[in-house]
């Protein structure tokens, strides 16, 4: 009853105008290769964003990008209407992002990632209380609470005080999402999260991410090659080629009735 | 030749010594952990001058002898500065910066070598630098280097004749002026010798016991 928000209360994704997240003519270079090559593009407030394409066409650095692991070369990514790599100084010109502002806007930003990338000497509890506390300053009692909710609400239960060294794949990105999770960010990236699974484990996770997304708060970033799945879940996809962004839509125009080649010739591989 | 009672006679006078001589082992050897963490975390950070700064002070301490590092601390700092420690502190700070250079080489390969998703996932949390390294990055570095670190205390502790130098008195020197009393070589250094291996031996027992316990726990 005391809860912060309601979800039913929460206006529909596409209601919103002002989007949560604004990707302004961004570009990435590594080296001589251009990953990125100038994407436009938004993700509304609890919106279900799916990125599809072929391998290599930068779809992870698109998300990494997002989490403050990449930095653009070029362009700009909003949140908020906020900047993320830029910030004000004292003057107001527009600097590159320090540390403190960077640690700010991350605490919207959440990331599951394709390896899980567990802290394998915490257990499973203490890797979802550790940013709680240390981070957001829940006390101790409430973090543990709070974390052990999250741990059930993927059907871990019963393995909070195991190390992940005893967990199977499935398990690992379960307590993984429950990390991202429990920090409650505006928008999770969820990159190529059952790509590292054994063929049998991937439905339980898809399964917990599909519940999950059911909650209207939280925007998700789902980078996948399952198509299924993205066609399930996401109220829109994108489809990425080559470090540009060929097409978009909802998934029924995107699955249904692809307009360029691009698409249809990649769509044909997984029919 | 070997006079059993010329030995015991003088080896509860060596015993004497032997707690001085693996106080300032053990205490050098702290000061050399906690010295060589920091600098395998200045080895990391993103500011150039402290990171060449740092190469730097490990290469010049790396590149000259304990001795004369022992001979500046004691006898030329106190000339030039205010500082004027006792000889069992200058032996300590001597022996814990010495070996810290070369332990920083350990705890920096040992952190190289932690997958680079592990630092992303703590970025992705939005830990502190801090936290990042106090909770995740050294947690999983140092245990796999504890061997490692066992050696070198033996190292330090078989370096503490070094000291006598700087007129600490420690077990070498203890045994040297035993003998120019007694004018006996034999006994004394034999004596002194075997301390060395006993305490060398029970350390490198503990050593071995602390690693057990931290495989146990890592794998529990």
């Amino acid at each position: 009853m005391n809860s912060i928000y309601m979800p039913d209360q929460v206006a529909p994704a596409k209601v919103q105008e002002q989007p949560l997240i604004r990707y302004e003519g961004v570009t990435k270079t590594f080296g001589e290769l251009e990953v990125i090559k100038g994407i436009d593009m938004s993700i509304y407030g609890g919106e279900k964003l799916a990125i599809i394409g072929p391998s290599g066409s930068g779809k992870t650095t698109l998300g990494r990008m997002l989490m403050t692991l990449e930095e653009p070369t070029s362009g700009i990514i909003t949140i908020d209407g906020e900047k993320l790599w830029q910030m004000e100084d004292k003057r107001g010109r527009l600097v590159r992002a320090n540390e403190k502002h960077l640690h700010r806007m991350r605490e919207k930003i959440g990331m599951v990632f394709q390896h899980f990338n567990l802290f394998p000497h915490l257990t499973a509890l203490r890797n979802v209380t550790l940013a709680l506390t240390s981070v957001l300053k829940v006390p101790k009692d409430e973090a543990r609470e709070r974390a052990a909710e999250m741990l059930g609400k993927v059907g871990l239960a019963t393995k909070l005080d195991e190390y992940p060294s005893r967990l199977s794949g499935g398990q690992k990105q379960r307590v993984a999402i429950a990390r991202a999770l429990v920090l409650r960010p505006k928008v999770i990236v969820f990159d190529e999260v059952t790509s590292a699974l054994d063929p049998e484990l991937v439905g339980e996770v898809l399964e917990v991410i599909k519940e999950i997304a059911e909650d209207r708060e939280t925007a998700m970033m789902l980078i996948t090659h399952e198509m299924e799945f993205a066609r399930e879940v996401a109220d829109r996809v994108v489809f990425g080629a080559d470090g540009l962004i060929v097409e978009q839509g909802t998934p029924e125009e995107i699955f249904d009735c692809p307009r360029s080649e691009r698409l249809q010739a990649f769509l044909g591989r997984f029919r | 030749m070997w006079d059993w009672d010329y030995v015991y006679e003088l080896l509860p006078k060596l015993l004497r010594a032997l707690p001085a001589t693996l106080g300032a082992a053990l205490c050098g050897f702290a000061l050399a952990v906690l010295v060589g963490i920091l600098i395998a975390i200045a080895g990391r950070s993103r500011f150039r001058l402290l990171r060449g700064l740092t190469t730097g002070i490990v290469d010049f301490i790396r590149s000259t002898p304990l001795l004369v590092q022992l001979f500046f601390l004691y006898y030329s700092l106190p000339m030039l500065t205010p500082l004027a420690m006792s000889a069992f502190a200058t032996g300590v700070i001597g022996l814990g910066l010495h070996y810290a250079c070369y332990l920083s080489e350990v705890f920096r390969s040992s952190i190289d070598a932690l997958p680079k998703g592990q630092w992303e996932a703590a970025s992705a949390l939005n830990l502190s630098k801090a936290r990042t390294w106090f909770s995740i990055v050294l947690p999983q570095a140092m245990p796999p280097v504890i061997p490692i670190m066992g050696n070198y205390l033996i190292v330090i502790f078989k370096e503490t004749p070094a000291l006598s130098a700087i007129t600490f008195v420690e077990l070498l020197m203890r045994t040297k002026n035993e003998t120019s009393i007694s004018f006996r070589a034999f006994e004394p250094y034999t004596i002194t010798g075997g301390l060395f291996i006993v305490v060398s031996l029970l350390l490198s027992l503990a050593v071995s016991r602390l690693e057990k316990r931290f495989k146990n726990r890592t794998t529990a």
